[in-house]
This record gives C-alpha cells, sequence and structure tokens, in this order.
C-alpha cells in the first residue's frame, strides 16, 4: 500500500492565550475519506486553515505528498496538490460558472502569462473547455455555466467550489463544512457528488462536517476535535459508538 | 540640551499633525470614511475665517463662532444628507473615491463663491499675534506665536473630548455600532440617520477648527498646502492604527519634534537632506505603513449585511449577444477614423494641441486600468510613475543624444522597474492602506526626488525633441497626432489582452477573494506586482510621450500629485475597466476644461466685437470670471467621481448597459410581435 499522503504531527495554534488546536496529529492516506467532527469552536477550521498554509501553527509538522509543507505558502501548498472549498463560500465576484473552472485550470497548467497574454490574447482552448466540461458534468453544472455566481443558490456555490477545487486536479481535497448551510435535499446532493467524485478520481478527501448521518455514508475513518485536542480516531463506527465522543459531541447522556 | 530645545519646539507642529489626524480618525471611526476631504472642508472654514476677520473686520469670537461652529457644521450636514447617507453599506474603496472627488470639488466650489485672488496672512484665531507681545514663558529663548498657543490649547481641549465621547457616551457608543453596520445597529434600535448626521456634524466642527487653526502657518490660503499638511498627519493617523485617538494624538507630537529635531541636527548643504525634511512625514506614513505591526490585520470596516445587496450587474460585453459586440466595434473604428480625419483637416492648431495632450494622458489612463480596474488597486501615484518615465527619457535624450524613441523605451522600462521596487512591499497592503502608501510614495517623490538635478534635471526643465520617423518630421502635431493615435491603440490592445487573458482572470479572481485564489494555486503577491509593473511601464510610456509632446520634461506643468488625483477620479468614475472611458476621460481633461473657455468668454468677446451689442450682454460679460472655466471643470469631475459609489462600473459603462439593455428589450418585442403575427396568419 501507499503510505500516507498528509501527514500532520503536533500541530499546535494559540490565539492571545487560547489554545486552539494543542498537538494534533492526524494522517491521511491516499485515497482516503478521512473526516473531522466536533462541536462549533473545537477548532477545526483552524485545523484546516494550518494545514493548508492559510495559516502557521505555533508548533508541528506538516508533510505532504513527501514534502516538508510546513514553510510553503497557501498557493504553493494548492500548486502541490491540495485543493479546498471554505465554510464561508468565497466565490469570485463578476465571473460565470465556467470561468470559475477556466480560472483554476490554468493556475494549474500555467498556460498564459504575461507575454504570452500580450502576444495571443490566451483565449480559453477547445482542450480547457472540454476539461471544464467534464467536471460540470460530474457535479451535475452543465446547465449553470454561464450563470454569474453571484446569482446560485448556496447550494449551487458550494457545488461551484468544489468543482472549481477539482479543476486543480488535487490529490487531497479538504472541504469545510460542505453541507452547511443547506437543506435535506441540498445536502443529499452533495453527498451523492462527493461520492460520484470519489469513485471516479480516487482522490484523498479530508472532510470537516457537522451532518453525522453525511459523516457515516461517507467516511472510512474519523478524527474527534473538543477543545482543539484530539478526542479520538479510528474506522467511523468504532468512534461514533464511543462513550466519550457521544458525550462530547452529541450531547447523548446515556 | 540642544536637542530639548529642538523637540519642544516640535510640539506646536505636532499639535497641528495631531489636529488634522484625530480629526481624519473620528470621521473614520464614525462614518467609516477615510475622508481625503477633510483638507477641502478645512480649507472652506479658513476662507471663511478669513473673510469675516480681514475683509468684513469682525471680532475674533463671532467671526470664530460663524466660521467653525456654523458654516463647518452645515458642511459635514449638507455631505451626510446629499451624500454620505447613501454610502454607507458602499466598500472601502466607493467611500475613497467619493473623499477624493470632493477633494477637488469643494475647493473649486469655495473658489467660485468666494473668488480666486489670493489671500495673504490669514488671520491667526488668537488676540495677540506673537507671544513676545505678551510674554510666556518669561525670558524663554523661544516664543509662542499666536497660532501655535491657539493650536496646543485646542487640540488638547479637543483629544480630551473625543476620548470622553468614545469611552463614555452613549452617542459615542452608537456611533461605533453604525459604523460597524448600519443596518445591524438599525435592526436594534439605534437611529442610525441621526448618529451619523451628528458624527458628520462633529467631524467637520473639526475640520473647521484645524484650518482655522492652521491656515496662519501658511504665507496665503490655499488648499493644496492643506492637502499636503493633511497627508502629513496621516502619519499620525496610521500611528494610531486609524482608530485609536490617543495613538493618534501621541503620534502626531512625536512626528512634530522628530521633524524638529532633524531640522535642528540635518546638515544644510545637501540637496538629499533639504528634500527629506520637508518629506519626512511622508517618508515615516510610508514606512509606518508597510513596517506597523498589526496594521495588515486590522480589518477594514465592511458591512456583515453587505451581501444583502445585489450583485453588480455583470459587465456588457458578456451580457450583450455577440452581433451587437461586432456592431459597436465597427461603430467604433469608423467614429475614430472620421475623428482623426476631421482633427487632421479642420481644427486649429490650440485644438490640435489640446487633442494630442488628451490622447497622450489616454493612454496614462489606460495604466490605471490595469492597475486600479483589473487589480483593484487605487494607486494615487501614477503621475509620479509617468514622470519617471518623462525624465528618464529625457534625461538618456539629453546625455548620450540616442533617438527620442529609444530613449522612450528605456524611460518605459525606467517606470516599470520603479513600479515593481515599489509595488513588491506596497502590494501587501489593502485597500485604503495601499492608496494611503501610493500616496505617501508620490509626495516622497515630489519632494525628494523632482528636485534633485539627475532626476529632473533641476530647476529648469530637460527639453525633448519630437522625433523624425523616416521622411515624416513628427514635429508637425497633425503627424504626431496620427503616432499617438497609433501608441495609444497598441497600448489599448495590450491592455485588452492582458484583461481578456490568464493575468486579467487571475486578477479578477483575486480582487473578489484573496483566499480563495490561494486555494487554486493563484499567488497574490505575484499577480498584483505584475500588474502593477505593467501600469508603472504603461505610465511611464504616457509619460514620455506627454514630454515629447510638450517639447520638454515638466513636473509641475504636466505631473504634479494632485493633478494624478484628478486623472484617478475622471478614470474611476467613467469606467475603471474600460478603454472608452481611457480614451474619454484622457480627452474630456483636456478638451472639457477649454471649452468652457471659450463659453465663458463669448459674451465679452461679443461685447468687444459688437460695441453696439445690448447692455445686458455687458453686464454678462462682467459678471462671469475666465478663471471660472477651471474651477466647474474641476467641480463636474470632482462631482463625477462621487458617482462612482453609485456606478462602481463607471458612467460610460452604465450608459451601455442601459442602452444595450433597452436595444435588446425593443428587439425581443419585435420578435414577439412579428411571432405572434405569424401565428395568426394561418388561421
Amino acid at each position: 500500500m501507499t503510505g500516507a499522503l498528509l501527514t500532520a504531527t503536533g500541530v499546535t495554534k494559540r490565539y492571545a492565550g487560547i489554545v486552539a488546536l494543542a498537538k494534533v496529529d492526524l494522517e491521511v492516506r491516499a485515497g482516503e475519506l478521512v473526516s473531522v467532527i466536533g462541536p462549533n469552536g473545537a477548532g477545526k477550521s483552524t485545523l484546516f486553515d494550518c494545514l493548508t498554509g492559510v495559516q502557521r501553527p505555533d508548533s508541528g509538522n506538516v508533510v505532504f505528498d513527501g514534502r516538508d509543507v510546513d514553510r510553503m505558502r497557501p498557493a504553493a501548498r494548492a500548486r502541490a496538490g491540495m485543493a479546498r472549498t471554505f465554510q464561508r463560500i468565497e466565490l469570485f465576484g463578476g465571473m460565470t460558472v465556467l470561468d470559475h473552472l477556466l480560472v483554476a485550470d490554468r493556475a494549474r497548467t500555467r498556460r498564459g502569462g504575461l507575454f504570452t497574454d500580450i502576444l495571443t490574447g490566451t483565449k480559453p482552448s477547445g482542450v480547457e473547455l472540454a476539461r471544464c466540461r467534464v467536471v460540470l458534468r460530474l457535479l451535475g453544472l452543465e446547465e449553470w455555466a454561464e450563470r454569474p455566481a453571484e446569482s446560485l443558490s448556496l447550494g449551487k456555490g458550494r457545488l461551484v467550489e468544489l468543482a472549481r477545487a477539482l479543476m486543480c486536479e488535487p490529490k487531497l481535497l479538504f472541504l469545510d463544512e460542505p453541507s452547511s448551510g443547506l437543506d435535506r435535499r441540498e445536502t443529499d446532493e452533495m453527498g451523492e457528488a462527493l461520492l460520484r467524485v470519489q469513485a471516479e478520481r480516487g482522490l484523498a478527501v479530508l472532510l470537516i462536517e457537522h451532518d453525522v448521518p453525511l459523516v457515516q455514508r461517507l467516511a472510512e475513518r474519523i478524527y474527534v476535535l473538543d477543545y482543539g485536542e484530539l478526542l479520538a480516531s479510528g474506522p467511523t463506527a468504532k468512534v461514533l459508538a464511543d462513550q466519550k465522543v457521544r458525550v462530547a459531541y452529541l450531547g447523548a447522556s446515556s | 540640551m540642544q536637542l530639548l530645545e529642538y523637540a519642544i519646539r516640535g510640539i506646536p507642529t505636532g499639535c497641528v499633525f495631531a489636529l488634522l489626524a484625530v480629526g481624519l480618525v473620528l470621521t473614520y471611526k464614525t462614518s467609516g470614511v477615510f475622508n481625503l476631504a477633510y483638507a477641502g472642508q478645512a480649507y472652506v472654514s479658513a476662507i471663511v475665517y478669513y473673510e469675516l476677520r480681514k475683509e468684513l473686520e469682525w471680532p475674533l469670537i463671532p467671526a470664530g463662532v460663524v466660521a467653525i461652529l456654523v458654516v463647518a457644521p452645515l458642511i459635514g450636514l449638507l455631505l451626510e444628507r446629499v451624500l454620505f447617507r447613501y454610502l454607507r453599506s458602499a466598500g472601502a474603496m466607493a467611500k475613497l473615491v467619493t473623499s477624493l472627488g470632493l477633494l477637488i470639488a469643494i475647493p473649486e466650489i469655495a473658489k467660485l463663491i468666494f473668488g480666486s485672488e489670493t489671500r495673504r496672512n490669514p488671520p491667526p484665531l488668537w488676540w495677540v499675534r506673537r507671544t513676545d507681545e505678551w510674554l510666556w514663558p518669561e525670558g524663554a529663548t523661544f516664543v509662542l506665536d499666536a497660532g501655535q498657543v491657539a493650536t496646543i490649547v485646542s487640540t488638547v481641549v479637543v483629544v480630551i473630548a473625543l476620548v470622553v465621547l468614545f469611552r463614555s457616551t452613549n452617542l459615542g457608543l452608537r456611533m461605533r455600532a453604525v459604523v460597524e453596520s448600519p443596518r445591524l445597529a438599525e435592526l436594534s434600535g439605534v437611529d442610525s440617520e441621526r448618529v451619523s448626521m451628528a458624527a458628520w456634524m462633529l467631524s467637520s466642527v473639526l475640520a473647521g477648527l484645524a484650518g482655522v487653526l492652521i491656515a496662519p502657518l501658511f504665507a496665503s490660503l490655499n488648499p493644496f498646502d492643506l492637502f499636503t499638511l493633511l497627508v502629513a498627519a496621516l502619519a499620525a493617523t496610521v500611528f494610531g492604527g486609524l482608530t485609536s485617538i490617543p495613538l493618534t494624538f501621541l503620534g502626531g507630537i512625536l512626528l512634530g519634534v522628530l521633524q524638529a529635531v532633524l531640522a535642528g541636527t540635518l546638515p544644510t548643504d545637501s540637496v538629499l537632506t533639504n528634500g527629506l525634511r520637508p518629506s519626512l512625514p511622508f517618508v515615516v506614513l510610508f514606512l509606518l505603513l508597510l513596517f506597523r505591526p498589526g496594521l495588515r490585520s486590522t480589518k477594514e470596516v465592511t458591512d456583515p449585511l453587505a451581501t444583502v445587496d445585489a450583485p453588480p450587474p455583470p459587465p456588457v460585453v458578456r451580457s450583450r449577444p455577440p452581433w451587437m459586440t461586432t456592431g459597436s466595434r465597427v461603430f467604433g473604428t469608423v467614429v475614430a477614423v472620421l475623428a482623426l480625419a476631421a482633427c487632421w483637416f479642420v481644427l486649429d492648431s490650440y485644438w490640435l494641441g489640446l487633442t494630442v495632450s488628451g490622447v497622450v494622458l489616454s493612454i496614462i489612463m489606460m495604466s490605471l486600468i490595469v492597475v486600479v480596474g483589473m487589480g483593484g488597486m487605487l494607486s494615487l501615484c501614477q503621475a509620479a510613475l509617468a514622470a519617471i518615465g518623462a525624465f528618464a527619457t529625457a534625461q538618456i535624450v539629453s546625455a548620450t543624444g540616442a533617438p527620442v524613441l529609444l530613449a522612450l523605451v528605456a524611460g518605459v522600462i525606467a517606470a516599470a522597474a520603479v513600479g515593481a521596487l515599489l509595488a513588491i512591499p506596497v502590494v501587501r497592503l489593502d485597500g485604503v492602506y495601499l492608496a494611503l502608501a501610493t500616496l505617501a510614495f508620490a509626495l516622497m517623490f515630489q519632494s525628494i526626488f523632482v528636485p534633485l538635478s539627475w532626476v529632473s534635471g533641476g530647476a529648469v526643465p530637460i527639453s525633448v525633441p519630437r522625433p523624425v520617423i523616416g521622411p515624416i518630421d513628427l514635429s508637425d502635431d497633425r503627424y504626431f497626432l496620427v503616432f499617438a493615435v497609433i501608441c495609444a491603440t497598441v497600448t489599448a490592445l495590450i491592455v485588452i489582452r492582458l484583461r481578456e487573458g490568464t493575468t486579467g482572470r487571475f486578477l479578477q479572481a483575486l480582487q473578489t477573494s484573496d483566499v480563495a485564489a490561494a486555494s487554486i494555486g493563484i499567488s497574490g503577491s505575484r499577480s498584483r506586482v505584475v500588474a502593477f509593473a505593467i501600469a508603472a511601464g504603461i505610465a511611464g510610456f504616457g509619460g514620455g510621450m506627454a514630454a515629447i509632446d510638450l517639447g520638454q520634461a515638466s513636473y509641475e506643468a504636466s505631473f504634479p500629485y494632485l493633478i494624478g488625483l484628478v486623472w484617478v477620479a475622471l478614470l474611476v468614475s467613467s469606467g475603471a475597466r474600460s478603454i472608452q472611458a481611457a480614451v474619454m476621460s484622457g480627452l474630456f481633461f483636456f478638451l472639457f476644461p477649454a471649452l468652457l473657455d471659450r463659453l465663458f468668454r463669448f459674451p465679452s468677446n461679443w461685447a468687444e466685437s459688437n460695441p453696439d451689442a445690448p447692455s445686458w450682454v455687458n453686464s454678462i460679460a462682467d459678471a462671469v470670471q475666465p478663471t471660472w472655466a477651471q474651477s466647474v471643470a474641476f467641480i463636474l469631475f470632482g462631482i463625477g467621481a462621487i458617482t462612482y459609489a453609485k456606478h462602481p462600473e463607471g458612467s460610460i459603462e452604465a450608459q451601455t448597459t442601459a442602452s444595450v439593455n433597452s436595444i435588446v428589450r425593443r428587439v425581443e418585442a419585435r420578435n414577439e410581435r412579428r411571432a405572434l403575427e405569424a401565428e395568426r396568419v394561418p388561421t
């Protein structure tokens, strides 16, 4: 078997005296879907930010794909194969859905650039459009391609974020609460889309999620965070059955 | 001991900085507007006070009350009611551009009302002129003059009052809530309109007070001196992190002391230190913006409910049908060719010269498209970068005798290089801070570098000859016009290709979401540095062309930083992303004042040529001043910038969108009608 794709050891982050993350260890192997759960304020998003480089951890070490990425900026980590979505949706203004995919594709292929732009204009090529269409079809966004991103519902917006992340052809996909703000039907759609993506692309996914049924359906293993500490980790069913976890997270008293 | 004396001497100046800076912080805290027009408001009160004291010889107290406590709050009220009320949820950029427009318009309006003659020796806001009439401190080695005493007293009173207001009154708390989110504040029962009105009146009173107090520092009353002083005071504002009034006060005092100590200790025989002394505040401002810890993490004031607003309309190029795009391109080309032909055959040398200048300026405007429209960075130093291009071109021609066009290329490279160097630290800043840093750079350039002879050639501008291309001598304005149009067209094509290509897409992504752009591997700083450097290169190109057009590289004539601010206002109000807007605003800048001038001279010309003209013509001729043309033009430019908040896409783009929509609607209606008729026929 291949070794770990992402290994985080002892990741610690403090904000003005508050410990947001305390020595968190985490591992994701190629092709598996792992979930991080925990109550609000447990440090899940901070963990994501530390792993993707948006924030610098105070101590700890992150190795991705055999490379030490501690000193790499978010953009460099993205080029190394990490892609992510955001809990508070982050789409580009004034761009259509297709534009979102195109710009991500360009960021990956590095086609164009100053002098190429000036000399040729770098219009979207047929190959690029075809690549975009594949992802649009995978996520059922084809008929929305020409719509401006601002006009989309939250559920469609989250799918666009996912599509944009997929255009980077990542090795590891970070999903930050993809179901937050969605209703049951939209959440199910999102779950379907994720399963399709995983089946087709075989990439590893690290998922932050509140929706326990969704996590049960998708994740092979889970990590439980509480007050910045790792409370439990292991196969999904086993961890969810754990009494400690039930008390901290699910609020079950018995 | 000597040092201490220098330091004490700096305190009155420090108070001047502090007073201005505290006023700015107050406006920012209470309205979210970083109000550059503060200098304009201060100027109006200073003029009113001058007129009342010197022309009408009012006593001190009534004159002060009218200027500071009546006129100033009325201006504040007016600005709030007609303008800033509608901007409370607008972005920081829109607010900044609006204040830029006011900065341009307000002093010109004041000139129209009160006349534009020079006002020498503004009167102090104190009874006696100097303390040696009044001796305090007794036997001291230096004396304070009346203005300084008044400034120190007022500053201390104002700072204490404001700290009390914000720390412990209900009004202060509500003001803070309203800035954070006017809509949220209203939902929790705060009447945000009244609070906002109170805040504007209060900050306007402070502006008036500052204006009246500071005016005696200068030999004559001039809005530009006030604005330059305001930019200096910005250093104190940034020291206070734009929000802390006590820290701002401390920053102002420190700045004054530092300036006085340096003035006393720096050698006086070097051009560099002579330039450094007056520009110290700008250097401090620039360094503070780059290095003050915590500044980058202070988020700009943004309304949490801002997303409730409808999204901006998509650019018209995207929404209109393709046939219309082709049609308008063909039409545009035809119009441009016809216009060029008309210029060639019809215009006299005066209008031809202005048109050439306008076309050249449109190249500089295109540099603003790249940096402001595409890059989302409100650069206020494009005029300085253009000047660098002009100086480099001129220096190379005069030093080496190289062909002018070759020197122009070198000028472009020089400007792009300076732009890149400037961009590397500056692009990390966002929004207002970037605008301030570029403004500080523009002022540093003006006061440190422009006087140096290896930069500008010293007091006498270096002349630049018109090039000769093969058999064509471009000294003829008509040939130079064609050359300028070709240059502008090439620049436009480059800008369009960048905008539609990968560079433009990346910048567009970065403009709306930095984190999302990073998440797909786009490095923000790299893309922005590239955009800034390209824009600098284009500005340098335009600057070099302007020097060739004028026959000399003159900073005073072509590139003062305030003119640069007018350019920004003009471009963003007509459309920060559109080539059409760049060309129109470039031409407009030169042609519009000239047209107004003709209009205002018309009655007197008529009266002169017809001795038997009716008497009312003569009375109009007497009333209309030729100086009005420039004022009215600048007022309209400023008002144009104010419309930016309503139409961030620009007035030209807004017009085009409106007309495209109406055409599309008509075509659809016609098609529907035809479809209906077609259905009816068979039955």
